[in-house]
């Protein structure tokens, strides 16, 4: 009856066995990789040999002989090394990332609920605002803000003044000079033990309204403490800091200066990721449904209430994965700073570095790794953060 | 029979809608509704509009109203009170446009530039035919053409095996000495014989329905005729480091566009790809690409690159950041078409596999042509980020757009206060155009694709 029907597996030829030809690729493909990287290899050993360019790490070591115009260690031309710039330049790097995401975030966040306000004129200044930023290079902006701002900016003597003893000239940002008083670490902390105890507080007031339902805020404990404990210490030691205004002597004043370069790489930066995350603000917060909004309200949620509880923990699950992204280009184009002359890593290793011993292959992978390292770094911990806001289904 | 007696009830007749109240209506309600709906929002009014009267006025004074329009040099620009120095912009125009590229010369960028954007504009507009050819032209046939008018040098490479060695070695044999007129005239013999040949036989197969021989054999002669005709256009040379602004920038761009697209779907394929080794070098090449910034590629193709490869092949000065873009370019695009290739739903793949698709076919027939239409106005994204991202070309050397704006507003004929100001507006002008048609068009697009998914 069923002798018709043969149902054992037939294998194909080797050459038409999927598995065979994936093998088949698969080492092609590795053998053409390891090909051309061994010729890569060869060919720049003979290269870097015959242009009497160190093969190894040797110049990591070796006294740099150049000035830098921003340090937050100690550097000298006459007596650091290479390694020392190229911490140098790594410090400033991460300092201008971190303050512009920071700056970025808040301008961003601000834009973003302006677009959305039901106030018509704002929502289209907002809106102006964002596409003029998002539509030019970044390179455009920076080289404005430096170049047609800053450096335009008069000279000392008739320098833009600003209350609290801060003024702008075309050599930068001129700022009071904190000095820290004697008393200060008692100061310190007792702001430090006022945040611990609310913070204690917090967990305290969570657990009482998991159990209890009612609602204890922690920020009238923080104050308290903050005047109980840090008045206290201000009483008892005086002032913590004081600072010393710039005072204009002969050229140039004295005091805390910011380089125009900082200044213009932390604004241009900062402007331009605010206009984006403006736009992911925008995008995460229209996404949460209408009626949640409703629903808070119908439980007597005040506005404010219904913001800060149902819709911003809900729009934040979207925003943050693409706010990551952002804060990796930022972190990115801070290597931008080299147009404008901002010593940071590219400008430093990548430039001066690599000009004066000519070791590029290395030169250009360290800092490729190093950037990696910060990526990795960044977008590891928004994860984290992602996976604290996550809603937790259960 | 229930309900009321017919003929007694009046039908019932709704009131008139009583119009909204008069606070609602008019300019005056809508200004109630989204001016000043509350204190906070009638204070952001006050201040925005005080904010656009302070600044706007200023702004048109500098732009238009005391603008210099023309002007010999920078004197008339210097003078205080004076706005924007317009004059200047257009006395460096052709240097914004051409950078230093001979000015007898500049037909062949115009033309070049013309095709382009004929050529784009085939592609991107909705309702026009042939796409295929436009893709074929625009990816294949429009690169060598551009490459051949823009530098002079031939771009058909004439086919091996060398006709005229061969006719030396001939002539060599039979005892004449190696001399080059034997290796001229063999050549000339075996052009005219062998090309003649190749149309015949590759058009007779064509012909016969055997396209997929006839038609490379076809590709082939029109190569060799080509590569024979190109040098009697007898274009002179133009070395790269003539070239300069609008056109370098659009050079760059539309670099990264030809290479991002075919490199980005191949490389999102790969790290799709069930094979675990061509699976890990393309996720490896797409996250190191895309956790560094673009600069350290640059330096990376600039620095790097000519150490890697034998002296004698060391790449032009243009090339090097050329390759760095494409580079850049492609792993961005590799992320946006596997976006496109993860929303194909799974029964597509089945479907095709059950209908005995190999994967090549199921990939170009099935699985791609969804990926890519869904993810169009991704692709014109990373497209806008490429063109922006072009003006960093210049920190290894290349003048492009930006960089000769720059460059310019040093010039002691015209350096002024205005001058940087004007040239970074111009310039922000000329980047603002182009992404926000492109931005326009990608949403454009994406209602155009959402309207044809809506049921």
């Amino acid at each position: 009856m069923a002798e018709g029907y043969k149902l054992s597996p037939t294998r194909p030829a080797p050459w038409n066995d999927p598995r065979w030809r994936g093998a088949l690729w698969q080492i092609l493909t590795l053998a053409l990789i390891v090909w051309l990287a061994w010729h890569a290899v060869d060919n720049a050993i003979v290269n870097m040999r015959a242009r009497n360019i160190p093969t190894d790490f040797s110049f990591w070591n070796q006294p740099a002989g150049f000035d830098i115009s921003q340090t937050l260690v100690s550097f000298s031309s006459a007596s650091s090394t290479y390694g020392r710039a190229f911490l140098v330049g790594l410090l400033n790097t991460l300092v201008v990332a971190v303050l512009s995401i920071a700056v970025a975030t808040i301008i961003g966040f601000i834009i973003g609920i302006a677009r959305l306000s039901d106030n018509w004129i704002v929502a289209r200044l907002a809106g102006v605002y964002v596409e003029v930023i998002r539509n030019t290079p970044l390179l455009l902006q920076l080289l404005f803000w430096y170049n047609a701002v800053l450096k335009a900016m008069p000279g000392p003597r008739e320098s833009i003044s600003f209350p609290g003893g801060i003024f702008l000239n075309n050599r930068g940002l001129v700022l009071p000079e904190p000095q820290l008083a004697p008393g200060f670490e008692w100061v310190a902390g007792g702001v430090l033990l006022a945040l611990l105890g609310a913070l204690i507080f917090k967990v305290w007031a969570s657990r009482k309204q998991g159990t209890t339902g009612a609602r204890y805020h922690a920020w009238p404990v923080l104050i308290g403490l903050l005047i109980v404990l840090a008045g206290g210490a201000v009483f008892w030691q005086g002032t913590p800091v004081t600072f010393t205004l710039p005072e204009l002597r002969g050229f140039n004043f004295t005091g805390a200066r910011i380089n125009p370069e900082f200044v213009a790489l932390v604004l241009g930066l900062s402007l331009y990721a605010a206009a984006f995350i403006a736009e992911i603000v925008r995008a995460g917060v229209s996404a949460v449904p209408r009626g949640q909004t409703e629903a808070g309200e119908a439980i007597g949620l005040s506005r404010g209430d219904v913001l800060r509880l149902v819709v911003i923990p809900q729009a934040l699950r979207i925003i943050v994965p693409p706010l990551t992204n952002q804060y990796l280009n930022l972190i990115k184009n801070s290597s931008l700073g080299v147009f404008i002359g901002y010593p940071d890593l590219v400008q430093i290793f990548m430039g001066t570095v690599l000009n004066q011993t000519g070791a590029a292959v290395q030169i250009v992978s360290i800092t490729m790794a190093v950037y990696l390292v910060i990526s990795l770094v960044t977008s590891l911990a928004m994860n984290l953060y992602a996976r604290r806001i996550a809603l937790k289904e259960r | 029979m229930a309900g009321p007696a017919v003929g007694q009830s009046r039908p019932f007749v709704p009131a008139p809608d009583l119009p909204p109240p008069a606070s609602m209506r008019g300019t005056w309600g809508w200004m109630r509704t989204n001016l000043f709906s509350s204190p906070l929002s009638a204070f952001l009014t006050i201040g925005s509009i005080a904010f656009v009267a302070w600044y706007l006025p200023e702004l048109i004074r500098f732009l238009f109203i005391d603008a210099v329009w023309t002007a010999p040099d920078g004197a008339l620009c210097r003078e205080p009170g004076a706005g924007a120095c317009w004059a200047y912009v257009s006395a460096k125009l052709s240097f914004f446009t051409y950078g230093a590229y001979p000015r007898d010369q500049v037909w062949r960028v115009n033309l070049v530039l013309g095709s382009g954007a004929l050529l784009a504009l085939w592609l991107l507009w909705p309702n026009l035919k042939g796409k295929g050819t436009a893709a074929v032209l625009f990816f294949v046939v429009y690169p060598l053409l551009a490459f051949g008018l823009l530098t002079g040098r031939t771009p058909f490479p004439l086919p091996v095996p060398d006709l005229a060695s061969i006719g030396t070695l001939i002539g060599w044999a039979m005892g004449f000495g190696p001399t080059r007129i034997h290796g001229d005239v063999w050549q000339v013999i075996g052009t005219m014989v062998a090309i003649p040949i190749l149309l015949l036989v590759g058009s007779a197969l064509v012909l016969m329905r055997h396209a997929r021989l006839g038609v490379p054999l076809l590709l082939f002669a029109c190569w060799w005729i080509l590569g024979i005709a190109w040098p009697m256009t007898r274009l002179t040379l133009v070395g790269t480091d003539l070239w300069g602004g609008i056109f370098v920038s659009l050079l760059v761009a539309a670099v990264g566009i030809v290479f991002s697209l075919p490199c980005g779907v191949l490389l999102a394929l790969g790290r799709r790809s069930r094979l675990p080794v061509i699976r890990f070098l393309s996720i490896l090449l797409i996250e190191v690409v895309r956790g560094v910034p673009l600069i350290t590629v640059l330096f990376m193709a600039n620095t790097m690159l000519p150490l890697f490869v034998p002296e004698a092949w060391s790449p032009d000065r243009l090339l090097r950041p050329l390759l760095g873009v494409a580079l850049f370019a492609s792993v961005y695009m590799a992320e946006v078409v596997r976006g496109g290739l993860e929303a194909v739903p799974r029964g597509q793949y089945e479907a095709a596999q059950a209908l005995g698709l190999n994967w090549r076919n199921m990939m170009l027939l099935v699985t791609l042509p969804q990926a890519l239409t869904a993810v169009i106005p991704g692709i014109v994204n990373s497209f806008i980020a490429l063109f922006k991202d072009t003006t960093l070309v210049a920190v290894v050397g290349i003048f492009d757009f930006l960089r000769a704006v720059d460059v310019q507003r040093l010039d002691p004929a015209w350096a002024g206060p205005t001058i940087s100001t004007t040239g970074y507006v111009f310039a922000a002008a000329f980047y603002f155009i182009f992404c926000f048609a492109m931005s326009r068009y990608s949403l454009m697009m994406e209602r155009r694709l959402a309207a044809g998914r809506k049921r």
